[in-house]
């Protein structure tokens, strides 16, 4: 059980933090009210949200074929198409290109993908420098962190937090803590990044099959830096995150920006389907995708679970739950936080690294209820409790039944034979109510913050037989 | 890496056997917008998120451009001289006094990249047609036009006809079959380049154009 | 839940299912459940054979555990009346999750008729013997706290509202964040405690800052939690802290004329 002392440790840590509470707190509330404005009519968000996940499930069904589909399309259209199954293979990929263009400077769009490869690890490692241009990843990658949230990676910091970071980092720049001031800084820290970088990485929101079309979806205008001013663009991503058709395309953006920031659109979409043609005066002249699998294809056996490979990344999920909101992403201890992150991981990683993620749920529902492509978070976070308890080694779920004590199991057990069989319910209550007076008045950490509950002398039971509810 | 492709596939198909197709109805409903309608919705949505929006005529534009660049006291403006806006520019800037100097290089931006990146104030663009409903600009860049123009000056001025707003991102896919051929790079850009990645607080500016002005001629 | 429920006409007879906790703690607000069905004319039967509904196991992975629990259950309730629930959470558990449980397996169509039976309380009261209460009661503020499962689950949110308005010396507050989970969460409570703690903290403050003299819940999960917390930390007006109470006991007081 030491993922899970090692969880609750950052737990107390995160709930300790005033000002990490307070960031998240209101960050949260924020996002939450502006996806609630970007929806004003329930019923035309429903319909959008069933026809999201139908497409997405439609994606799904069809994807070894969209995948093919997809690889002949983006070669046709010049794009190098690379296929990795694990991280090693993607990183190596990754460097082999970088290798072939002499090649020691990147910069990198914000992809979790990439984080999930950890590639800044791995090339650094090789010598490389990689820089990360998106404003969020830029402040974590100065102090070595990693993403707290999937959308907004710095959300655990304040912008004094920030401001002395800049210092710290930057000491010819002068400290301010206004937030446009802070924002232009890294813009002219970056600009000469771009300038100078021989490789741009991004991630992919959207792989048009049909087409062979890379979506990107931002604000900033980083990631069509990244797409546009180097010589050689690498756009790393999930092999989930293939669609059928081009017309599939607006309902999920629609979603996806709604749900994640409120805004009716991003600031940019770009479509990239090759790279720069004969007379073009711009834009990369190789441009390669790694298609990467760490683990999805093992996902996409299980009937149930494969519904999680729906996600379109959007952290709705994680900026309505009320325990994300508490602990923030970093307790979680996983690259991707929140619900869709307790759902996914120990998926990809095992029961056995991760299985106290299912756990820290209230199963409130209030992310399934916004998740914008219907996946079932609180029914998947309850199917991953049961795989890893259950002990007929028949599931395909790793880790399973990793989480599995003696101890544990015989008390339900125990539980289980008290309340099918209503003699013994029957008389344990009854001896309840005679000792109610017995109960100690500290049960473990549910008094520390609240009374212990309180045996009432009667059950109702026993009150709906003196009242004669108890027959027809 | 073909090993990988194959084992991905084999896996995905194993599992696929069993799983039975969607019943994906694709089919939707334009809105019912008149023109009147989409210009004031695109102004709208393009003004809600900081964009300037200047409602102008195919006559009167250039003249507009003329009085705002100088307004700006841009020192330089980056144009496609042999782009479809080309002819109106120069002439308007024969006509105009103490304009900004008109900038071109009709060469590959690697080659003057430097100057592209750190010399130039703005450029102006055209684009290929707009979104009503979200306000945003559909640009395929060209040779004449390359994407940086769009991407890398501190102001972006695009110039948009009203003519051409569709409705939805999905009618401009659908009336311009998008599907039977995609441009190296396809493009929509509703406002000038933000951030909200320090503590959810809008900025803008951060690495694309910290001013769009649109001018839509109606 | 998207689906619209469809509510049968007003039935002679109907089962109640008093979920554990009122079993042991809440007895009252579960007598009070069947007094209101009472008082409408309409029998209530309380098998004696009934324990939990099976959710504590359900939710902790233990599914076999689980089935011998809803097997009991079952068997209670044989005929083919109505099952009404006290609580969003149990009825949740009986008419959304056992056909869950039973996927597959040989029961599963017995299951399945028996959870299209299960009602929570509120929305029985309201759409099948349509109630109209008259409030005998002083002045009061109120703030309701609606269980998760109650609201996201059985979609009976309006309906514990539209009670509670019913009720004219009843003035309805709102907290903050209303519809946010109070941090119960069953096992939750006890395998994360510190983070329900954080949350019930939260939940707490924000009843109490809106002066309400009174909690009221359709679920005593919930009630026990976040009525333990203002208990045990003094927290409410002048320092006493909020009284609780479940909304069937609260309905039953304010609306029964006490024979003096």
């Amino acid at each position: 059980m030491q993922q899970k002392a090692e969880f609750d440790q950052r737990v107390q840590e995160a709930l300790n933090n005033p000002q990490l509470r307070s960031n998240f707190r209101i960050a949260m509330d924020g996002l939450m009210e502006k996806r609630s404005n970007a929806f004003p009519d329930k019923s035309f968000m429903e319909e959008l949200r069933v026809l999201g996940s139908k497409i997405r499930a439609n994606a799904l069904a069809k994807q070894p074929e969209l995948l093919e589909q997809l690889e002949a399309n983006c070669t046709r259209n010049g794009i190098q198409v690379h296929w990795a199954e694990t991280i090693e293979q993607a990183n190596r990929i990754v460097l082999e290109i970088m290798e072939r263009h002499n090649a020691t400077r990147m910069i990198k769009g914000k992809s979790m993908v990439s984080e999930e490869m950890e590639m800044n690890h791995f090339l650094e490692a090789q010598g490389k420098s990689c820089i990360e241009s998106d404003l969020g990843e830029y402040i974590i990658q100065l102090d070595h962190e990693t993403p707290s949230h999937i959308i907004a990676p710095a959300i655990h910091k304040s912008k004094q937090e920030i401001a002395k970071l800049f210092k710290a980092k930057h000491p010819d720049i002068p400290y301010s803590e206004d937030i446009e001031t802070m924002t232009r800084s890294a813009r002219q820290v970056l600009r000469s990044k771009f300038y100078e970088a021989e490789i741009g990485l991004s991630g992919v929101n959207f792989a048009v099959a049909e087409t062979g079309t890379l979506c990107l979806v931002e604000n900033e205008g980083n990631g069509r830096m990244c797409t546009t001013v180097p010589p050689v663009h690498i756009a790393v991503t999930g092999i989930e995150k293939v669609l059928e058709k081009l017309s599939d395309v607006p309902p999920l953006l629609k979603l996806l920006t709604r749900s994640a920031s409120g805004q009716h659109i991003s600031t940019y979409f770009n479509m990239i389907s090759s790279p720069r043609k004969p007379g073009e005066r711009d834009g990369p002249k190789e441009v390669h995708l790694v298609l990467l699998d760490n683990q999805r294809s093992k996902i996409y056996e299980d009937d149930e679970l494969f519904d999680s490979l729906r996600c379109i990344r959007c952290g709705a999920c994680m900026n309505h739950c009320p325990v994300y909101t508490r602990i923030g992403g970093h307790a979680y201890g996983s690259l991707i936080p929140g619900p869709i992150g307790s759902c996914i991981e120990p998926q990809k990683f095992g029961l056995d690294k991760f299985g106290v993620l299912p756990t820290a749920s209230t199963l409130c529902g209030a992310c399934g209820e916004v998740c914008p492509v219907k996946i079932p978070l609180p029914k998947l976070l309850h199917r991953l409790r049961y795989e890893q308890v259950r002990d007929d080694h028949t599931g395909a779920t790793n880790g399973q039944g990793s989480q599995r004590s003696g101890k544990e199991a015989m008390i339900w057990k125990l539980w289980s034979w008290a309340h099918a069989n209503p003699a013994v319910y029957r008389s344990g209550t009854r001896l309840a109510s005679l000792f109610r007076g017995a109960i100690p008045n500290k049960i473990g950490p549910w008094t520390r913050v609240r009374t212990a509950p309180k045996i009432a002398p009667k059950s109702l039971h026993q009150l709906a037989r003196e009242e004669g509810f108890d027959h027809e | 890496m073909s090993k990988a492709r194959d084992n991905i596939l084999a896996r995905l198909r194993a599992r696929n056997a069993e799983k039975p197709p969607v019943d994906l109805d694709r089919g939707f409903n334009s809105p019912d917008w008149n023109r009147q309608q989409r210009i004031e919705l695109f102004c709208k949505a393009m003004r809600s998120v900081r964009t300037e929006v200047h409602r102008v005529t195919a006559a009167d534009w250039p003249e507009q451009l003329a009085k705002l660049v100088k307004e700006k006291q841009l020192k330089n403006l980056l144009y496609a001289p042999a782009g479809p806006l080309a002819e109106k520019i120069e002439s308007a800037w024969r006509a105009g006094e103490e304009l900004p100097e008109l900038v071109t290089r009709e060469v590959d931006v690697d080659g003057w990249k430097e100057e592209l990146f750190f010399d130039i104030d703005a450029a102006i663009t055209s684009t290929r047609s707009a979104i009503a409903e979200v306000g945003a600009m559909i640009l395929w860049p060209t040779p004449e036009e390359p994407r940086t123009f769009s991407l890398v000056p501190p102001v972006h001025i695009a110039v948009v006809e009203a003519d051409k707003l569709h409705n939805t991102f999905a009618d401009a896919i659908a009336n311009e079959n998008w599907q039977d051929g995609m441009p190296t790079n396809a493009l929509l850009i509703s406002g000038p380049s933000k951030s909200a990645d320090i503590e959810q607080t809008l900025a803008y500016g951060v690495h694309g154009p910290v001013e769009l002005i649109v001018l839509l001629i109606e | 839940m998207s689906l619209i429920q469809h509510y049968p006409d007003r039935p002679e007879k109907v089962y109640f299912f008093g979920t554990c906790l009122i079993d042991l703690l809440y007895p009252q607000a579960g007598l009070a459940g069947m007094r209101l069905i009472q008082r409408e004319g309409v029998q209530v039967i309380f098998p004696q054979d009934q324990t939990c509904c099976g959710q504590p196991a359900w939710n902790s992975g233990y599914r076999n555990e689980t089935r011998a629990v809803v097997l009991n259950q079952i068997r209670c309730f044989p005929k083919d009346y109505p099952i009404v629930v006290p609580s969003g959470s149990c009825a949740g558990m009986m008419r959304h999750h056992y056909p869950e449980v039973f996927k597959g397996k040989p029961e599963e169509a017995l299951v399945n008729e028996f959870s299209q039976r299960v009602f929570e309380l509120t929305e029985f009261l309201v759409h099948v013997l349509k109630i109209e209460l008259k409030d005998l009661g002083e002045p009061v503020k109120v703030a309701l706290h609606t269980a998760c499962s109650a609201r996201r689950e059985m979609g009976v949110a309006d309906e514990h509202e539209a009670l509670l308005r019913q009720l004219g010396n009843v003035q309805l507050v709102e907290q903050a964040r209303k519809a946010e989970c109070c941090g119960f969460g069953g096992t939750f409570a006890v395998k994360h405690p510190d983070i329900s703690a954080a949350m019930v903290a939260d939940k707490a403050q924000a009843i109490s800052d809106t002066g309400a003299d009174q909690l009221v819940s359709g679920d005593c999960g919930c009630l026990m939690n976040i009525t333990g917390h203002m208990e045990h930390q003094g927290i409410g007006p002048r320092n006493h802290h909020i009284k609780g109470q479940h909304i069937a006991s609260f309905l039953w007081e304010r609306t029964h004329a006490t024979k003096s």
